[in-house]
């Protein structure tokens, strides 16, 4: 089970589910993600990159969070758009927690393999943060605004 | 994942089917570097029944191209949904890679 901590704002999740950290699973939490926002009147090039970059960040928690065991808990929220016209997509986990200072695009002129997720997430999100949980684990909040609120 | 290989031209076809994520790309990894093995001179990767590439997929490919450069195998990919090529784009990897439209373009590139 992974409540909400305690330093995240309460707020009702429109949409919550949680998965053991196995790679198997990311294909139906993309499908799942991918007909919400479509819902939400993303077009599908869009709620493909959406998709892409959730993807990226459970991949994350589980290869570098849990060390890729399959027995790692892992949340999902989607919270639909507010007062700020943005989907929001909350991750929470009970891994290890990262400096957040080392969270960050590397250099893509440096043609290597790995270490591209931290920049996909973040060239599709309109806004991403990392936070640590109270009581260990990550929170990641991602916010996507809506078509035709991008400029808002 | 199912993959498919073939030799054509002298060249190695190999043609994942499939979304290419954190599940499958260990797979994928496996298979193409037997079809790196076998390549002569040049090896295409089909990726026209890959509907979905992430991370992990790219960086399958940035090994193969790596290994391609030093053995001296030109490596080139093909029919790239589009889903697939914003990935690349993204990644600023478009420019990288030989990228072309058809498994034809591919073998004469």
């Amino acid at each position: 089970m992974i409540p909400s901590a305690g330093n995240s704002k309460q707020q009702a999740r429109d949409l919550h589910v949680e998965f053991f950290s196995r790679p198997s699973y990311l294909a139906i939490i993309r499908q799942m993600v991918d007909a919400f926002s479509g819902r939400l009147g993303f077009a599908p090039a869009e709620a493909s990159r959406i998709c892409l970059a959730v993807d990226e960040a459970l991949c994350n928690v589980i290869r570098h969070g849990y060390d890729s065991s399959p027995d790692g808990r892992i949340g999902l929220t989607i919270n639909e758009p507010s007062d700020d016209h943005s989907i929001e997509f909350i991750i929470e986990d009970r891994a290890q927690q990262v400096d957040l200072d080392t969270i960050r695009s590397r250099n893509l002129e440096d043609i290597r393999p790995g270490g591209l997720g931290v920049h996909l997430i973040e060239e599709i999100m309109d806004s991403v943060n990392y936070e640590h949980r109270d009581g260990g684990g990550m929170r990641l909040t991602m916010r996507k605004r809506l078509p035709g609120e991008e400029t808002n | 994942m199912n993959v498919n290989v073939e030799t054509r031209d002298s060249a190695t076809i190999i043609q994942p089917q499939g979304d290419v994520d954190l599940a499958s790309s260990p797979e994928f990894r496996a298979r193409l570097q037997e079809a790196q093995e076998q390549a002569q001179s040049r090896l295409v990767i089909d990726l026209s029944s890959v509907q979905y590439m992430d991370s992990s997929g790219v960086a399958t490919l940035v090994e193969c191209l790596q290994r391609s450069r030093t053995d001296g195998i030109q490596l080139v990919l093909c029919q790239l949904h589009e889903r697939v090529l914003s990935v690349f784009q993204i990644a600023r990897l478009d420019g990288v890679f030989d990228i072309v439209a058809t498994v034809d373009d591919a073998l004469t590139a």
